[in-house]
């Protein structure tokens, strides 16, 4: 009738259009979390009769009263451990490089292209390289020290693209300040860049630290056993994992090791929250920190 | 209550495990053993080294013993370089590979533990199938299979599909269920739901009243309530699956032998030796109770005879050693 009251069918349809489009990102983003919320209930009633302090301080066992993840979960904590000791430096090295230091010729993109190629990698591929160079080639044999090598290199790309994002939204101005000042680049990178960057590399270096946690098939070719009935006493001995520990009890004949699936995936969920929480507080501590 | 099941069932073991013999003479003697053990190699077989690894840890617990699954082609790659002492094996040592430790110097002790019956399952409401014959089963798993309904079997049958349910191709059971069905390992009709994860085929069956299905023993024991076993005719008579059946060879032609390698540098070590000893004394007890079936008590005996005299090199390689008698086997030596 008339343009005020805006009724005219054109903008009706795009009015039904912009509801409909609503409800339908609300019913999606329902969908994931109601399809999570049913897996966690389902692992959480089989696996919650199962967990107790004798699961997480026994060996495995071919008696589902008797077993216990104790080897799988030590042998998870040193091999993430071991991972971040060597995954971090490098990774975050490598993104100042490309960041505050590399010039950005045809060599760097070069570098940029092939790292962001790789973290689409699967990562049995990982798995083959690391059995070829860690296990054979420097005769670190089937040890946790090559199982976490292969790991670093399998979250290297992750962490280098997250921390590069992070180093990238320090403002210019910022490093402009610093050098107006009078320091030298490391200066500037040590003092003002790095902390500032701090909570995004964190998040990268969370978020791929539990996938390495998680994965499964590189570990099998670098050759971690299934059974292992004893605590690792160093980077070099034998180990098994909480993925590999888990998929041999869902594998297995009997109902009652099912369920003590569940409760070791309880527990892989369990450690994957505490690394999670970890770095939400460290993010908080460091983000109250910032100069501005 | 599972946990008073579960004790009781240990308690069992621990009286079997007694009944062994073997076991006991050293325990005094060997408290002091230690080093390491490496044992790789069939999913199959990884059960039994468990259960002998874990009883062996309660008498000596500083040996360190790792058990890993790369199935029995992945165990023999790293045993015929000399990466592990012991090898797991579902079936017998192949000629490449055998090839393989000779050039690297490998020699190895071949001992069988256990029978393993591959049963023949269906959904427990089809009341039609009494048994299966080989000549049936072949006619049903050959390559290439005009096989569709039940009744393309035997007259008889309902006009119903059949669906069938197999393990994946790269398992030990598919090689010596074709080989013995089919007359050739790998040899298969290939439209069959196939999972390397036998509580699939296990769950496929169960549910679906059309299904046939085959897998390891110890599946069927599992779920028993779930599934109907079939009774497999191979020339004398129908035969179910059964703890005896299995053990006095009359299961035939699904029962097949399950093997551990020893390497022969191996057994030079004390806590190698002192495994393999408490293996075949306790291998029979053990292997009944996570699943498989005893051999014939000789068959221990022989093998026994076989590390005294460090008899080395295989005599089941490259035949076919379907339906035969294991002790005649070994006494072939």
């Amino acid at each position: 009738m008339n343009a005020l009251s805006g009724d005219s069918p054109g903008l009706q349809r795009r009015r039904r259009m912009d509801r409909a489009f609503r409800v339908l990102c609300t019913t999606m983003a329902w969908t994931s979390v109601l399809i999570l919320a049913i897996l966690l209930l389902d692992i959480i009633r089989n696996g919650t009769q199962w967990l107790d302090l004798q699961f997480l301080q026994s060996f495995s066992s071919r008696f589902a009263h008797k077993a216990g993840i104790y080897a799988a979960l030590v042998g998870s904590v040193w091999l993430v451990g071991l991972t971040a000791v060597m995954a971090i430096p490098v990774g975050v090295a490598t993104a100042v490089y490309l960041e505050e230091y590399s010039p950005k010729n045809r060599l760097s993109r070069f570098i940029e292209v092939n790292i962001a190629n790789l973290a689409g990698v699967p990562s049995i591929v990982y798995g083959m390289l690391g059995l070829a160079i860690f296990v054979r080639a420097f005769g670190f044999g089937h040890s946790i020290l090559a199982g976490a090598a292969t790991l670093s290199l399998l979250i290297l790309p992750v962490i280098i693209i997250a921390s590069r994002e992070a180093i990238r939204a320090v403002p210019q101005s910022l490093r402009h300040g610093s050098y107006a000042l009078g320091a030298t680049q490391w200066q500037t990178i040590r003092a003002h860049v790095l902390p500032v960057a701090t909570p995004g590399i964190i998040t990268g270096v969370i978020l791929s630290l539990s996938r390495a946690i998680g994965e499964t098939a590189p570990l099998v070719i670098v050759g971690a056993a299934t059974y292992v009935a004893f605590l690792p006493e160093g980077p070099l001995d034998n180990f098994t994992a909480l993925p590999i520990q888990i998929f041999n009890w869902a594998a297995r004949p009997q109902p009652d090791f099912h369920d003590l699936a569940a409760a070791g995936i309880i527990v892989l969920l369990a450690v994957l929250f505490v690394m999670n929480g970890t770095a939400a507080l460290i993010r908080f501590r460091t983000q109250r920190n910032r100069p501005w | 209550m599972k946990r008073f099941l579960g004790t009781c069932a240990m308690i069992s073991a621990i009286a079997l495990a007694g009944c062994g013999g073997g076991a006991q003479e050293q325990n005094t003697s060997s408290k002091s053993l230690e080093g390491r053990i490496a044992i790789d190699g069939s999913s199959t077989v990884y059960p039994i080294s468990e259960a002998v690894t874990e009883e062996f840890r309660a008498e000596h617990p500083r040996v360190r013993v790792t058990i890993g699954i790369s199935g029995t082609g992945g165990g023999f790659k790293k045993f015929t370089t000399g990466g592990t002492d012991i090898s797991d094996a579902s079936r017998p040592i192949k000629g490449k590979e055998h090839q393989k430790a000779v050039e690297n110097g490998i020699e190895y002790i071949e001992l069988p533990v256990a029978f393993d019956g591959l049963s023949v399952v269906v959904n427990p409401k089809n009341d039609f199938v009494d048994h299966l014959s080989t000549e049936e089963l072949h006619r049903i798993w050959q390559p290439g299979s005009a096989v569709r309904t039940w009744r393309d079997v035997r007259a008889e049958w309902p006009d119903h599909p059949i669906k069938l349910y197999g393990p994946g191709t790269d398992s030990g059971t598919f090689d010596y269920f074709t080989e013995a069905i089919n007359g050739k390992a790998q040899a298969c009709r290939s439209d069959f739901t196939a999972s390397e994860d036998d509580n699939v085929l296990v769950a496929g069956v169960a549910g679906d009243i059309d299904a046939l299905g085959f897998f390891g023993f110890a599946y069927y024991i599992e779920n028993k309530d779930r599934l109907r076993v079939v009774p497999i005719d191979g020339g004398r008579g129908p035969v179910a699956p059964s703890t005896r059946t299995i053990n006095d060879g009359s299961y035939s032609p699904l029962s097949r032998p399950l093997f551990i390698y020893v390497a022969k540098a191996g057994l030079e070590k004390p806590q190698v030796k002192a495994f393999v000893d408490f293996y075949l004394a306790n291998a029979a007890a053990l292997a009944g109770e996570v699943g498989y079936v005893a051999l014939p008590s000789r068959a221990y005996d022989l093998d026994r005879q076989r590390v005294a005299q460090r008899v080395t090199g295989s005599v089941f390689s490259g035949k076919n050693t379907v339906g035969l008698d294991i002790a005649e086997l070994l006494a072939l030596e």
